[in-house]
């Protein structure tokens, strides 16, 4: 018995022992990965650890796995109905019980808190946007029944979407910036917002310059946050040895974390794809090591502290009492976000620099060459261009960049320490890059503002957001493996734009 | 005192128990790195998760009145490799097989993804503290004495070193003689070629992940034995050496993986006791360097042939 709806969809009938067989084998698996981990909480006690046991966590768990994963086979099956039926009650359900206390009183709370699963709210929450998730995934089936899309379908609405934003990005690109720009004026625009904006832009900047390194040269550097370091090291060193101003220390920082890029890139730069990374990954791990053990020079663990703020331009100070302060220049009364302001539009035009820097040095030679590397090394290599040499400027101008960004880290913080250069850094800039389609600018900005930005605001949530900061790694790269904007035009075309190639396709 | 052989005997025990357990760490990486070419990033996780089933279970089994040791290290041994297998199983196929044929750069870039997931999946519901166990295995023999220095191999050196060489041979074994790894030479050359004459791909892939996270748990059930306290954060730099360890001895070779385990535990081992302790990973980090430079395949790869 095949029923075939209006729009041409075989709706098979139901197998519901395969279906029970692949619930129970989803609910087996969750059962054994959660039996040791979830079941059994190691606690401390004096002279030792201790065990508690949390069964009824790993209980539901395990039916969850079994209702969602017969709700999943189900919709595969163009069957929502009792998906829409089911989750709406489990949403309602776990509403109640997350919002009993308000809704209901203290009394009916506690009345209800043993039945309750999970101690922390926030898993109940999560729970709650996965049921919202499968049931507007429900609606949709049974709305668009004819629209099945395949992967590759996807893939290329997607595409086209990028395509669309990276056009639009002509436009959008300057009126982000204007937004950009008149930011610290809005009212919205108190301390915590500006910190945070500070904060993704500096993100967007490395973002764009190991974008010079990883997408358009194709050199995959795991270690990015030690030029980054090496970078607000120098600053700190000579601004706290010397007493040089930021003004003076900036070019060195970024001297330095360049001269840096070109020492390791020499030797370790014809290694393929893999082996350069992990190379680069145990300099990023070097370098904090030598950070951490060098006492004398760089304060080891203490890390370096006094680091002087930057003035303005060398003219005036940004503080209360000072002979030539910012606001007695200007006539302002002193407040302290204006140094917060000021260190906001440093970055911005930092970052514009390293932005308006790749936009046309891709109109150069040497971009060309990166990204015929990129492509095909062999048949550089044949047409005459020298890799070593090519590769070492990318890594190069890309440390410089980053050095420059750390340099305005240390002035930022005032102080710094091995702490803020972990692998985990490299792995965050990375993963922007990456996640917002390699060689695209505006994907950078994007990815820095959902990865940076946005857990910003959850501040509350502190101990979830690296494990969310995971998961949304994962889940971006399983939805778009190719980033989140990727998609790649042609730098050149034979004919230029809507030339020949064009008119004949 | 440095000059004696007594003490370089100290740090050549030392440094061969910390390099087996590099090694079985070493072989998950190069293993899926020769299968389905990619740096599997989350492999020390997997390695951290073995030691923290293991620690549980011995906990429960104190509970439970186990005191004969060789029956609970049993008992301990199977569950981790079971429990810490599944977890290898599913991190393929809910992160890997969905971006199998995707670029390169994508599934590593979902591997540092789950790694940094199941380090703070962890850390959420064990706690972030340090985890003390008291030794199980306590004693030793004496094997060398000079003056009033003595070298001695304790049980548990001896049992890591023994049991290494155990799982390696049995491995190589089940490589060489069995379907499994005649299926899992197969794919390694070529997947597509393995498909047409029947192999199933999925599941050998399947199989190697499972395969290697046993052989991880099992170096993590070691590390907590031998070292008595862990934490949740103790799969990134085992994971980073087990990786040197596999580039170093060739990635793709399983007696190089063995092998580069072995050398990258004594190089850290003799620079702690001759240089300095603090450098020791600087120094592991370093010889990658030079062996990349000067031979860009490791010690024991075959060279990778490009065709144009």
């Amino acid at each position: 018995m095949t029923a075939t709806t209006a729009s041409g969809i075989t709706v098979r009938p139901l197998d519901v022992g395969a279906m029970v067989k692949e619930a129970g084998i989803t609910a087996l698996v969750i059962f054994a990965l959660s039996a040791a981990l979830v079941g059994f909480e190691t606690t401390d006690i004096p002279g030792g650890i201790g065990i508690n046991t949390r069964f009824d966590d790993v209980a539901v768990v395990v039916i969850l796995g079994f209702v969602g994963r017969i709700a999943l086979v189900l919709l595969r099956q163009h069957r929502p109905g009792p998906v829409l039926i089911g989750a709406p009650l489990m949403a309602v359900a776990m509403l109640l019980m997350l919002l009993a206390e308000p809704l209901f009183g203290p009394e009916t709370a506690v009345a209800i808190a043993p039945f309750v699963p999970f101690q922390d709210p926030v898993v109940l929450w999560g729970l709650l946007i996965v049921t919202v998730i499968i049931l507007v995934r429900a609606v949709l089936s049974r709305r668009h029944l004819d629209s099945e899309e395949t992967a590759e379908a996807r893939e290329v609405r997607m595409d086209s979407i990028a395509a669309q934003v990276q056009r639009a990005a002509r436009f959008l690109g300057p009126l982000l910036l204007v937004l950009a720009v008149i930011f610290p004026f809005m009212p919205m625009a108190n301390r915590q917002m500006l910190d945070i904006g500070i904060l993704v832009i500096t993100y967007i900047m490395l973002g764009w310059g190991l974008n010079i390194v990883v997408g358009l040269a194709g050199l995959l550097d795991l270690g990015y946050v030690a030029f980054y370091a090496v970078g607000a090291y120098s600053f700190a060193l000579l601004a706290t040895y010397f007493d040089y101003s930021f003004w003076i220390c900036l070019p060195f920082a970024g001297l330095m974390a360049a001269l840096a890029g070109v020492i390791l890139g020499f030797p370790v730069l014809r290694l393929r794809g893999d082996y350069l990374a992990i190379v680069t990954l145990g300099f990023g791990e070097m370098i904090r090591v030598i950070l951490l053990n060098w006492y004398e020079f760089t304060g080891g663990p203490d890390g370096l502290s006094g680091i002087p703020r930057p003035s303005f331009f060398g003219i005036a100070e940004f503080s209360r009492r000072s002979e030539n302060s910012f606001h007695g220049m200007f006539g302002l009364e002193y407040s302290s976000l204006q140094r917060i302001i000021f260190l906001y539009y440093l970055i911005l035009a930092m970052a514009m620099v390293v932005n308006l820097f790749t936009m046309r040095i891709r109109k150069l030679p040497i971009s060309r060459a990166w990204e015929a590397l990129r492509e095909d090394e062999t048949a550089c290599r044949s047409l005459g261009i020298n890799p070593r040499n090519t590769k070492l400027t990318a890594f190069g101008i890309g440390a410089m960049f980053a050095g420059f960004a750390g340099s305005f880290f240390a002035t930022r913080q005032g102080f710094i320490s091995p702490e803020s250069f972990t692998f985990i850094e490299s792995a965050v800039i990375l993963a922007i890059v990456v996640l917002g389609g390699f060689g695209s600018q505006i994907g950078v900005v994007v990815a820095a503002a959902l990865l940076i930005g946005l857990p910003e605001f959850f501040r509350e949530l502190q101990q979830y957001r690296m494990l969310a900061f995971g998961m949304a790694m994962v889940l971006i790269m399983l939805w778009r493996p190719a980033g989140l904007l990727a998609h790649r035009e042609p730098t050149i075309r034979l004919f230029g734009r809507g030339g020949r190639a064009e008119a004949e396709s | 005192m440095q000059d004696t052989f007594a003490y370089f005997l100290d740090q050549l025990i030392n440094g061969l128990t910390l390099g087996s357990i590099y090694g079985l760490i070493a072989i998950g990486y190069t293993m899926v790195y020769g299968i389905i070419g990619m740096i599997n990033f989350a492999h020390g996780e997997i390695f951290m998760i073995g030691s923290f089933v293991a620690i549980i279970t011995f906990l429960l089994l104190g509970i439970a009145g186990v005191t004969w040791i060789p029956l609970a290290l049993l008992i301990v041994l199977i569950t981790s490799m079971v429990l810490t297998s599944i977890y290898g199983w599913a991190l393929e196929r809910v992160a890997y097989r969905p971006l199998r044929g995707s670029p390169r750069l994508a599934a590593l870039i979902t591997a540092i993804g789950m790694s940094i997931f199941l380090q703070n999946y962890v850390q959420l519901l064990q706690g972030a503290r340090n985890k003390p166990m008291q030794p199980v295995i306590s004693g030793g023999i004496t094997v060398l004495q000079d003056q009033d220095y003595v070298v001695s191999l304790s049980y548990m050196q001896m049992m890591i070193i023994v049991v290494t060489l155990v799982l390696m041979t049995g491995f190589t074994l089940m490589i060489a003689r069995t379907s499994l790894g005649r299926a899992q030479r197969a794919c390694e050359q070529d997947r597509n070629m393995a498909a047409l004459i029947g192999v199933n791909v999925d599941r050998t892939i399947s199989l190697t992940f499972v395969v290697g996270a046993a052989l991880a748990s099992v170096a993590g059930m070691m590390f907590l034995m031998y070292y008595g306290v862990i934490d949740f954060f103790i799969g990134f730099l085992a994971g980073i050496k087990a990786f040197t360890a596999a580039v170093l001895g060739g990635i793709g070779s399983l007696p190089g993986a063995m092998l580069g385990g072995l050398l990258i535990g004594l190089i850290e081992a003799f620079w702690s006791g001759y240089f300095t302790v603090e450098y020791k990973d600087v120094a592991a980090f370093s010889i990658l360097v030079l062996v990349l430079v000067f031979r860009p395949t490791g010690l024991l790869g075959k060279p990778d042939i490009e065709k144009v």
